[in-house]
């Protein structure tokens, strides 16, 4: 058996020095405070922590959160493998300009993304007006916060999504041709299974995402108690009612499923790459 | 892999590889995926223009004109041009250690640097109210020493430089794994000494992967809103960035003047899109081994 | 099932890649199309499969016309260089894949299919492997998973490209004879694409010689080692060495000197070529290709020298017994047993 040795041996400096300052500047800016989020959380005790848990109104911004969440995550997945498909297989003017603008919702501050939407969507706006009269109501509903999730969540399913597609050999589609395989029949049953580890990746990626958002969310929504009330917003509520115990609560409950979140996504990766030999 | 239209034939009208979809089938998807990128992507955008520009370009301009405006702009970019360089700072080191040596726990240390992104931004500001607010232990201290941390610019930045912790770190991380050791060892093997081996050495191996970074960790610092606004208390003229003027503007109805600030923050979406697509054009290999976002 | 491809011509954006080809497969036969990368060999491949559409001309499946086929009417088993095999899917769902997507009155039942399948890796010697997935198997083992899936469908011709060219030396080989064994179990029509010689001259009944889009020669390894019909043959298959002369009614010519060679050819200028082991030495300079030892190398069993030839700049090549006394320096003089000339190409 080899000795425990922390680190292999290398004659490039700086090893001491530069971790020492990642871990101090992590522990400063991340570490400390989110470990402070858990240490009041826990001071609240289970029955303190369970009663806000429970209150109804929490329950509710849950539900709305992870509903329309899980929602535009779906939505997301049907649109992202199209764009990202169009993306990599075809040629047509524009194309760069297009694979550009996936990326927006990465660049546009969210704000700006919540009052453009809700422009677009409230009854007078453009898109609006003309949903109107047909009886569908989006900004100040449910639908409104999923239209916003949409927006914010799209370039994660296309840029997990579109590498992982480029690496497709054209060999296997050939393959699949001369087994007898429809065109329809390659890309159910063998291409788009053979992205699936990349498609779930993208799926968990936007829907953490939009669990958390809020700037996008807070102006098409309108924000009705146990209507369209999300969860982060009633975080900022619970603060601004100087409701720390609140707050804490769910944003432990909240950053909770997050980390599940995230190990389901390292998960989903390490299983894809251990069974198929390829990861996302 | 580009599929290019079949050269058409006589032999054989209705064949076509079998590695691409039908004429019709390929027109539907593309057509499906412009109308969905449109609808949801670009008319928000020209929807900022539109708006801004609705009473005219006085009504537009007149939105900058207002102090409280201006000093929107002159903090966010305070704040952006504190937050941006300590991060630089961070991630270059941090890539440094993790990948020019293998030590136990690399793996972790890795997640830990994401860990940002996975936190609401609403969070991202409750925890330092928590660390900050009257009712923790360093408050009161800090208060009793005459510095103001929460609804204050201090509060503003460290919040901002939580949300755009991850952006450079785990742009160069891959890359200078990628790029391996051998370049340092070389330049130490010739006498270099560390700093100059980075400088020298490093440094132009990076540089277009930090300034992609970089331009990512600028872009979310102006723009971030959720964890700024629960840190700054919205006090008009002193702790509001542009977008929580926006909010402000708009909340009070004020929608050409909310629009106006917005379009400015749309520019600079533009800008950042420009640049980060001429980056990917020009050095794509280069930034290739960082793998996305 | 016969093959019979008539006067394809196939162009990629206006670059062309095949000038009228012809060629005919025997049923049952094993033929090798052997080329360097860019003679078309490839491209004939994917032709016969479907792969690709034809320019011009047409490919014939017995007496039908294949090219009016798709690739997935035609029936091929086709085995890609890198295996192409499905990675989401373990061995015997990449086996069965053929049989599963067929339409549903030629299916066969579920049970079936992985009967077939099962009995297949069997045949192909993985059995065990069954729930195993592409990535958790050896390049060897790829190879013999995508060939015992391209032979599930029954398919009227098997077709490889490369088969071996992405396995060491070693495993190569060994795949190589258990192909052979394969086929005259099967009796599958079978092409493969190879840039090896060796694996065209061990492996083939018949041996296919591309070059630069065109058919040189067809014929059986024999035909085409020990009689090449082109210098493009000669210098591409087996080692050869070549002299430029002249043929002078009916004589052929080295500079002044006439050679104890006849030929029928018309007069003119000619390369003469010949395999460098296939000589006899002779004494003597008269009528004889002579010259001095300029180089000696000893390779494997015999000497290897090189000749600069009496009166002339130019060099060749030949082999002597590895025991023969000619030294750096010294004369000396020798005949082809087997040669042939070929005209200057203009």
């Amino acid at each position: 058996m080899t000795p425990f040795r922390f680190k292999r041996p290398s004659i490039i400096p700086g090893f001491g020095m530069t971790l020492g300052f990642t871990l101090a500047y992590l522990a400063l800016i991340v570490l400390i405070p989110l470990a402070g989020l858990v240490w009041r959380s826990a001071a609240l005790g289970w029955e303190g922590f369970f009663n806000v848990a429970i209150d109804p109104r929490t329950v509710n911004a849950m539900k709305i959160s992870f509903g329309t969440s899980f929602i535009a995550a779906l939505v997301n997945v049907v649109f992202g493998v199209i764009v990202a498909w169009v993306l990599v297989r075809y040629r047509f003017p524009g194309r760069r300009i297009i694979d550009a603008i996936v990326d927006l919702p990465f660049a546009l501050p969210t704000a700006v993304a919540g009052i453009a939407l809700t422009a677009l969507y409230a009854k007078n706006g453009w898109i609006g007006k003309w949903l109107e009269p047909l009886g569908i109501k989006v900004a100040f509903t449910p639908l409104g916060i999923v239209i916003a999730l949409i927006f914010i969540g799209l370039p994660f399913v296309v840029r997990t999504v579109q590498p992982v597609m480029e690496e497709i050999r054209k060999e296997v589609e050939e393959a699949a041709a001369t087994l007898g395989a429809t065109r329809f029949q390659t890309i159910t049953r063998v291409l788009l299974p053979g992205l699936q580890p990349a498609i779930l990746t993208g799926f968990a990626l936007a829907f953490a995402r939009a669990v958390g958002e809020y700037g996008s969310v807070i102006f098409i929504a309108g924000n009705l108690p146990y209507v369209s009330e999300i969860a982060p917003l009633l975080i900022v509520i619970r603060l601004e009612e100087f409701d720390y115990a609140g707050a804490t609560a769910i944003a432990t409950i909240m950053l909770s499923i997050s980390f599940l979140m995230l190990l389901v996504i390292n998960l989903i990766q390490a299983w894809s790459r251990r069974r198929y030999g390829y990861g996302t | 892999m580009a599929h290019d239209l079949p050269i058409s034939n006589e032999s054989a009208k209705a064949w076509h590889p079998a590695t691409t979809e039908s004429r019709t089938a390929r027109f539907v998807l593309i057509a499906t995926a412009l109308a969905f990128l449109g609808l949801f992507l670009l008319l928000p955008l020209i929807a900022v223009f539109v708006e801004a520009f609705r009473k005219g370009p006085e009504a537009y301009l007149a939105a900058f004109a207002e102090p409280d405006a201006l000093a929107a702009i002159r903090l966010t970019l305070l704040v952006a041009a504190i937050a941006v360089p300590l991060n630089i700072v961070f991630g270059v080191v941090a890539a440094w250690a993790i990948a020019k040596f293998e030590f136990k726990g690399k793996a972790f240390l890795t997640t830990l640097i994401d860990l940002p992104f996975s936190v609401s931004p609403v969070i991202s500001g409750l925890v330092y109210v928590l660390l900050f607010s009257s009712q923790s232990f360093l408050g009161p201290w800090l208060k009793s020493h005459g510095i103001e941390v929460l609804f204050a610019v201090p509060g503003i930045v460290l919040a901002t430089v939580f949300v755009t912790f991850p952006f450079v770190a785990r742009e160069l991380i891959p890359l200078m794994q990628d790029q391996g050791t051998t370049d340092e060892e070389a330049a130490l093997s010739l006498g270099a000494n560390g700093w100059q081996t980075f400088w020298h050495v490093t440094l132009p191996n990076i540089k277009w992967g930090l300034l992609y970074g970089v331009l990512l960790c600028n872009a979310r610092a102006m723009g971030e809103f959720g964890a700024v606004s629960v840190v700054s208390g919205h006090i008009r003229g002193l702790t509001n960035t542009m977008p929580l003027h926006v909010e402000i503007l708009y909340n009070e109805y004020n929608f050409v003047a909310a629009f106006a600030v917005a379009s400015l923050l749309a520019l600079l979406a533009l800008v950042t899109l420009v640049l980060k697509t001429l980056l990917e054009l020009r050095y794509g290999a280069e930034l290739r081994a960082a793998g996305g976002h | 099932m016969e093959v019979r491809v008539s006067g394809v011509r196939k162009e990629f954006d206006r670059f062309p890649a095949l000038h009228d080809v012809s060629l005919d497969i025997n049923s049952g036969e094993l033929i090798a199309l052997l080329g360097p990368s860019g003679s078309g060999k490839t491209t004939l491949l994917r032709l016969i499969a479907g792969l690709e559409t034809p320019t011009d001309g047409k490919v014939f499946f017995g007496d039908e016309d294949a090219s009016l086929k798709s690739v997935q009417e035609r029936n091929v088993g086709f085995v890609f260089q890198h295996y192409a095999l499905f990675r989401h899917m373990t061995v015997i769902d990449n086996v069965g894949f053929g049989l599963k997507v067929r339409p549903g009155a030629n299916r066969p039942s579920k049970e079936e299919i992985r009967r077939r399948s099962s009995e297949l890796l069997d045949f192909v010697q993985l059995s065990g492997l069954e729930k195993r997935y592409p990535a958790q198997l050896s390049g060897g083992q790829r190879q013999r998973v995508a060939l015992a899936r391209a032979m599930a469908i029954e398919p009227r011709v098997l077709l490889l490209d490369e088969p071996f060219g992405a396995l060491d030396a070693k495993v190569r080989k060994e795949l190589r004879r258990w192909l052979r064994e394969i086929h005259d179990k099967t009796q599958h029509t079978t092409v493969f694409v190879t840039h090896d010689q060796d694996e065209a001259l061990e492996l083939a009944d018949r041996v296919v010689v591309m070059s630069q889009g065109k058919i040189e020669q067809v014929g059986t390894p024999d035909e085409v080692y020990d009689r090449p019909n082109s210098p493009f043959v000669y210098s591409f298959i087996g080692e050869s060495s070549s002299l430029d002369v002249s043929i002078q009614s009916g004589t052929i010519h080295l500079g002044d000197k006439a050679l104890d060679l006849k030929s029928e050819q018309a007069d003119g200028k000619g390369v003469l070529y010949f395999r460098p082991h296939d000589v006899e030495l002779l004494g003597g300079s008269e009528a004889r290709i002579s010259g001095v030892v300029i180089a000696s190398r000893r390779v494997g069993a015999t000497r290897r020298v090189e000749l600069e030839i009496d009166g002339t700049e130019s060099r060749v090549e030949i082999e002597i017994p590895a025991d023969h006394p000619a030294k750096v320096g010294s004369p000396l003089a020798f005949l082809p047993k087997h040669w042939r000339v070929f005209g200057k190409s203009a």
